[in-house]
C-alpha cells in the first residue's frame, strides 16, 4: 500500500488552490536494474479531484511523470471548511483515497 | 524578445570575451532556474509526514514512542533540537549527532534490537528508511532556527578536533580527503558547484540545506547518506552508520555552520 | 612523558595531577591526528575492492594532510616529497609516449573505478572532466583543476613535453608536492597505456583539446 498523499487546500480569492504530493514508484518500464533486467513499468495513470460530489479535475497520466509527483491546480465553486478528495489509480491497480478540508 | 535575447547573449559574449565561457554560464544559470522550480512542491513533505508518524508511534518491547527521546532539549522536545546537534549527552557521556541519538532511543528506550532498528539505515526504491524519515521529521522543526552548536563540553570540542583531521585526512588509491573539492571556493566538479567547508557562508549554506530530497534519486537524503555517498566516491571504504568518526566529522561541519539559518529538507538535483 | 625523567616519586605524582587535570584542555596535535586514525579504522568497512588499508598513509599524504593551523608545507618538505616521487617515476619500456586520443577522450570522460560498488575487472577512468576543461565540446567540466584547452598547440610535442605529460599524469606529485590530482600511474589506477592515450588526448595535434 503507497503511502498517504499530502494534500493543501487553501482559498485564493474566490477559487481554491489544491497542491497535492504523491508518493509513488512512477517506473516507466525502460529502466533496467543492476542485473540488467527490465523494471517492470509501475505508474499511476489516472487522477481525479472530487469536490462535494463533483469531480472538478481528472487527469491521465503516463510514465514520463515524474517519481513522487507533484500535482497543483485551482478550482471554482469551493469554500473554507469543506472538503477535497483525490484519487489514483496506476497499471498494476493500485488505488488510494485521501482527502483535504479547505483552509482559508 | 528574441532581439534582446540575442543582444543579451552578445553582451555576454563579449564580456567574458568567448563564446564558450558564456555558453558554460548559461548552463550554469539553467540549472539555477531548474533549482527554483522545484522548490514549489518538495516530496520531502512525503518523508517528513511518515516522520512524524514514526515519532509518535507506540513501538518495541517497552512499548513506548519517541516522544519521551531527549534530543538535547528535554524528552520529547523536538523544535529547534537539530541545530543544536551534534552535542554532549550526559546520559551516555558521549556526543551524539541526530541518528546516532534515535539509535539509542530506540536501542534503550523502546528496547528494539539492534540489528533490527539498523537493518535499513538508507532508503532503496519502495523501501524506505526509518532514519531518513525521522530525519525530515525532525530537521524540519529547525527550519528558520540559527544554528548553534556548541563546543563548551570538552567532548564536543575533541570531536570537533578530530572531524577537523579526519576532513583533512588524505588516502586512498586517489589520495582525496573531504577537503579535496570542499576547502576552495568557487570551484565545481562538472558542472556541480562545490561548497568551500572551511568558509562560513559556504558551510552555513551546505550544511542548513541538509537531509534534501535528491531528485536524481526520488529519495530524502541526510547528512548521515551525505557523508557515506561522499566517502565512497573518496574511494575509501565504507563508513559505519552512526559512528564515531560519522558524529566527529558532522561536528566539525555543523559547528563551521554556525550562525546559519536551517533550512531544510531542501530540494536538489 | 617529562615526568619519567623525574626522579622524585612524589613530585610525579603531583605533576601526573596537574597534568592530567589540564590534559582535558589541551591535547597536542599529534595525538588528534593519532585518535583520529584509531576511529577510522574501527568506523570504516573493508567492501568489495576497498579494504581498510586504504586508510593508511604514504608520507606524501601524511604530509599533505594538512588542516589551515597547520599552514602550507614548508619548501624544503615539499621539495623532498616532489624528489622522492619524481624518483619512482616509471616510464614505458618500449620508449613510446603518444597513444590514441580518441581513447583517451572515453578515458577522461569515465568516472568509474576504484569505488567500492565498481567491478574491479572493468578499466578505471581518469574523471579528466570532473576537474579539467579540455575538448571544446565538453561544456560539463569542473574548475578544481587549471583548463586544458589548447594544452598541446601551446607546448608542443617534443620528446620532453611528452615525458613531462606522462610523468605529470604517472604521478603529479613528482612535480607538485600535495597536489589535489591523483598519481595515475603510481598508484595503479591506470594502466600504461590508458596514460599514453591521454597523452595523446593532450597533445596530438588532431585532438580535439588542440583544435
Amino acid at each position: 500500500m503507497a503511502d498517504p498523499m499530502r494534500i493543501r487546500a487553501t482559498m485564493q480569492g474566490d477559487k481554491v488552490l489544491v497542491r497535492v504530493l504523491m508518493s509513488h514508484e512512477m517506473e516507466t518500464g525502460q529502466r533496467k536494474d543492476s542485473a540488467g533486467n527490465i523494471v517492470p513499468a509501475h505508474f499511476i495513470q489516472s487522477v481525479t479531484a472530487v469536490h462535494s460530489g463533483k469531480t472538478v479535475l481528472t487527469a491521465e497520466w503516463g510514465p514520463a511523470v515524474s517519481k513522487n509527483p507533484f500535482l497543483q491546480f485551482q478550482f471554482a465553486g469551493g469554500k473554507s471548511g469543506e472538503t477535497v478528495q483525490i484519487i489514483w489509480t496506476d497499471n498494476k491497480g493500485d488505488k488510494r483515497t485521501d482527502e483535504a478540508k479547505i483552509s482559508s | 524578445m528574441k532581439i534582446s535575447a540575442l543582444l543579451a547573449f552578445l553582451v555576454g559574449a563579449v564580456a567574458s570575451n568567448t563564446v564558450l565561457a558564456q555558453a558554460g554560464a548559461d548552463s550554469v544559470r539553467q540549472i539555477e532556474k531548474y533549482r527554483d522550480a522545484l522548490m514549489d512542491g518538495n516530496p520531502a513533505d512525503l518523508w517528513e509526514a511518515r516522520g512524524e508518524e514514526l515519532w509518535k508511534r507506540v513501538r518495541g518491547p517497552r512499548a513506548v514512542s519517541l516522544e519521551h527521546c531527549d534530543l538535547g532539549k528535554g524528552p520529547g522536545v523536538v523544535k529547534g533540537a537539530y541545530a543544536e546537534l551534534p552535542r554532549y549527552f550526559a546520559d551516555v557521556d558521549k556526543v551524539m549527532d541526530l541518528e546516532t541519538r534515535l539509535v539509542y532511543c530506540m536501542t534503550v528506550l523502546q528496547g528494539l534490537p539492534r540489528g533490527e532498528v539498523l537493518r535499513r539505515t538508507f532508503g532503496d526504491g519502495s523501501n524506505r528508511s526509518d532514519f531518513e524519515s525521522l530525519a525530515a521529521f525532525i530537521t524540519a522543526e529547525s527550519k528558520g532556527v540559527k544554528m548553534a552548536v556548541g563546543m563548551n563540553h570538552p567532548k564536543e570540542k575533541e570531536a570537533f578536533k578530530l572531524g577537523e583531521k579526519i576532513f583533512f585526512h588524505r588516502g586512498g588509491p586517489h589520495d582525496f580527503s573531504c577537503a579535496t573539492c570542499h576547502s576552495e571556493s568557487g570551484k565545481r566538479i562538472r558542472l556541480q558547484d562545490l561548497p568551500n567547508l572551511t568558509d562560513e557562508k559556504d558551510a552555513q549554506r551546505a550544511y542548513t540545506t541538509w537531509p534534501a530530497y535528491r531528485v536524481s534519486q526520488g529519495e530524502l537524503r541526510s547528512m548521515q547518506w551525505r557523508l557515506y555517498d561522499c566517502f565512497r566516491q573518496q574511494r575509501f571504504p565504507e563508513l559505519t552508520f552512526a559512528s564515531d568518526t560519522s558524529v566527529a566529522l558532522t561536528m566539525f561541519l555543523a559547528r563551521n555552520a554556525n550562525g546559519g539559518v536551517f533550512n531544510a529538507p531542501a530540494i536538489k538535483r | 612523558m617529562k615526568i619519567m625523567s623525574i626522579s622524585n616519586k612524589s613530585l610525579d605524582v603531583l605533576l601526573a595531577v596537574g597534568l592530567l587535570t589540564s590534559c582535558v584542555a589541551f591535547v597536542s596535535d599529534s595525538e588528534y591526528r593519532a585518535q583520529a586514525m584509531k576511529l577510522m579504522g574501527a568506523d570504516f568497512k573493508a567492501r568489495g575492492q576497498a579494504g581498510l588499508d586504504r586508510l593508511n598513509q604514504d608520507e606524501a599524504n601524511a604530509a599533505c594532510s594538512r588542516t589551515p593551523a597547520d599552514g602550507p608545507l614548508s619548501k624544503s618538505a615539499s621539495a623532498a616529497i616532489e624528489k622522492a616521487n619524481f624518483a619512482r617515476l616509471k616510464y614505458p619500456a618500449d620508449g613510446k609516449l603518444l597513444g590514441d586520443w580518441r581513447e583517451g577522450e572515453r578515458i577522461a570522460q569515465s568516472g568509474v573505478g576504484k569505488q567500492f560498488n565498481d567491478d574491479p575487472s572493468r578499466p578505471a577512468g581518469a574523471n579528466c572532466y570532473a576537474c579539467h576543461q579540455l575538448a571544446p565540446k565538453e561544456l560539463s567540466f569542473g574548475t578544481i583543476g587549471p583548463s586544458l584547452l589548447g594544452f598541446g598547440k601551446l607546448r608542443g610535442t617534443s620528446r620532453a613535453i611528452q615525458e613531462y605529460t606522462f610523468g605529470k599524469l604517472y604521478n603529479p606529485q613528482a612535480y607538485t608536492a600535495c597536489s589535489n590530482m591523483p598519481r595515475f600511474g603510481h598508484n595503479g589506477i591506470l594502466t600504461e597505456a590508458q596514460i599514453k592515450d591521454l597523452v595523446a588526448l593532450l597533445l596530438d595535434p588532431e585532438s580535439p583539446v588542440n583544435k
